[in-house]
């Protein structure tokens, strides 16, 4: 049984890092390690956004710079996860205290700058998939997107767009001015994450809160009286549960004010 | 070396050198001590509260014509009495005040027995507590202060550096060479002993190599306009004053977004002072993005302070789209002594 080992496929891998430079250096230590890891660079691209992109088409392994601009490479890192075949990640970073020692704890695999050849190759050779668990613990700001699968593709909503959050038994629809779409995630969380930018007006909805517009007794309520905000622009009269009113009420004040 | 020191103790010893009320917060802590007195000596005499004001304006007629008249003195004969000993320079303003006291006391008709010993008290409790702040800001003090607030470099900025050399050093060696060179110059002024005023212009160039390594990493994101023509040549400042500034501005204003960016840098001279203007792309998120600039920004505000006292000012803060930071320090030229330290 002669079973010819297929020639192995060369792993795809995508270099994402802001810098030119350090984008080049890579590309080089690369290069060089071709015997020992034979692999194509599929794509060189300078921020978390293109690298989501570049990896929807298809990629084996991602390095991923943590400090870059508009989305950085944690973030970008927490939307792969959602994607079916996502590649595998190695962090890269300069030099943050409070990252690496999370970074240690968490056992995942990360290179510090200026990135050793030897380094680079132990790293490449054992790479794994990240797990949430892992992602978790990681020191984490709030999301610039939130990251939705529609049918098998990954969309980015930027999370300024959104105007509010409403819970459904299964997920959260989120609800920008041009759609709306299905989240999987947990309004406690998201509202944790945004500290302030959302407001809770009720067990099943986070509001924005700079868009409240109008705080009123809803008129034509069979039976309970009840509040409800508006939010500017949109047509929705949103519920306030007897738990939110203080706070909505004290925050509708401050904004006419 | 040990001459050295032992030559620098004894300059220290001496160096209670008389208080120069020229200087903008020496004027400024004079008044309000004064003003105390004056207050004081009003409620005491005070009976009733609706005297009060009276009282107040009582003491300040007779009193604010001879401190007047010492303090102009005292400002006017500065360089002089600060060549003196100590105490012959009090002395000498204790005589002043003496008559001054006595002969305004006889052209008001005032008891000159309380006028006099009145006058000198003021004095006396004054230069005292001059005397006191010296002690606390004595230049051992005031220079162990100095070094603790030396400007200090992001880590992330060497370690980037580092990065960007290597990633140049095959495909532009030439590039690589100027970078390290601008890093080795970089690295020796801030590891050493920045204590001294340096030249203006030192800085000018030691924040244009700093910025050309970042030019280096951010590439066409990074764009520095300089206006330097009403920079003064013959200035000196206290070092890292405008580096760290170009430092803020980039990773405030630069690194946290891909858009392409500019950082003005201005030098001008204005009369007595040196205005040192830095303005960056205003991101509203990158606050969000890293630490905020709090740290720097006060190092330098204390730094001055140490230098210039009150005679320095630091402002910052969003303008037109823009932030901006603006150092506004006192002029000084190089050929004059460069230690402003033994301001009190």
């Amino acid at each position: 049984m002669t079973n010819m080992a297929a020639p192995v496929r060369p792993k795809r891998i995508i270099i994402a890092d802001d810098e030119p430079p350090a984008r080049r250096r890579l590309f080089d230590l690369l290069d060089e390690l071709q015997p020992a890891f034979p692999h194509i660079v599929v794509a060189e691209v300078d921020n978390g956004r293109a690298a989501l992109e570049a990896a929807q088409q298809g990629a084996d392994v991602i390095l991923l710079d943590i400090n870059m601009p508009e989305m950085d490479g944690l973030e970008t890192a927490r939307h792969l996860l959602k994607m079916d075949n996502a590649p595998s990640v190695i962090f890269i970073t300069a030099y943050e205290q409070h990252a690496l020692a999370a970074f240690e704890v968490q056992a995942v695999d990360y290179l510090l700058k200026p990135v050793r050849r030897e380094r680079l190759l132990a790293a490449l050779q054992r790479v794994v998939p990240l797990t949430e668990t892992q992602l978790e613990a990681l020191p984490r700001g709030a999301r610039r997107y939130l990251s939705i699968s529609e049918r098998g593709r990954l969309l980015l909503v930027p999370s300024d767009d959104v105007i509010f959050f409403r819970a459904e038994q299964k997920y959260i629809t989120v609800v920008t001015a041009e759609k709306e779409h299905l989240l999987e995630d947990s309004l406690t969380r998201i509202e944790e994450e945004f500290g302030g930018r959302f407001l809770r007006i009720h067990r099943n909805c986070l509001a924005r809160a700079d868009l409240i517009e109008t705080f009123e007794r809803d008129a034509d309520a069979d039976g309970e009286a009840q509040w409800i905000v508006t939010l500017r622009g949109r047509p929705e009269r949103l519920p306030v549960s007897r738990r939110q009113h203080a706070q909505v009420r004290s925050l509708a004040k401050r904004v006419r004010e | 070396m040990k001459t050295q020191i032992l030559a620098r103790k004894e300059r220290d010893a001496r160096e209670a050198v008389f208080p120069d009320l020229r200087n903008v917060g020496i004027l400024a802590r004079a008044l309000m001590l004064y003003m105390a007195m004056v207050l004081g000596y009003a409620l005491a005499i005070t009976a009733q509260p609706s005297e009060l004001i009276i009282n107040i304006a009582v003491v300040l007629a007779g009193g604010l014509p001879v401190a007047a008249l010492v303090g102009a003195a005292w400002a006017l004969l500065a360089p002089w009495l600060r060549r003196l000993a100590y105490w012959q320079a009090a002395g000498l303003l204790a005589a002043l005040t003496v008559v001054v006291a006595a002969w305004g006391a006889r052209l008001t008709d005032a008891p000159a027995w309380r006028a006099v010993p009145l006058a000198l008290l003021g004095l006396t409790a004054i230069l005292g507590y001059f005397h006191t702040l010296g002690r606390a800001l004595s230049p051992a003090v005031t220079e162990a202060r100095l070094q603790a607030l030396q400007a200090r470099i992001r880590p992330h900025f060497l370690f980037n550096s580092i990065n960007g050399v290597l990633g140049v050093l095959r495909a532009d060696p030439k590039r690589a060479e100027t970078a390290l060179e601008d890093m080795a110059d970089l690295f020796r002024v801030l590891m050493r002993e920045n204590r001294e005023l340096q030249p203006l212009a030192d800085e000018i160039t030691l924040t244009r190599q700093y910025l050309n390594l970042e030019k280096m990493r951010l590439g066409d994101r990074l764009n520095v306009v300089w206006k330097l023509d009403k920079m003064p040549l013959d200035a000196v400042v206290p070092p890292l004053v405008l580096q760290p500034l170009a430092e803020n501005a980039v990773y405030h204003g630069i690194e946290p977004t891909q858009a392409a960016g500019v950082i003005e840098i201005e030098v001008a001279r204005l009369r007595s002072e040196i205005i040192i203007s830095v303005k960056n792309p205003f991101l509203e998120r990158a606050g969000a993005h890293h630490g905020g600039n709090k740290m720097a920004m006060s190092n330098i505000r204390e730094r001055l302070a140490l230098h210039f006292d009150a005679e320095a000012r630091v402002t910052s803060g969003p303008r037109d789209g823009r932030y901006q930071v603006q150092l506004v320090l006192p002029y000084v030229a190089m050929t004059k002594t460069t230690d402003t330290r033994s301001l009190v």
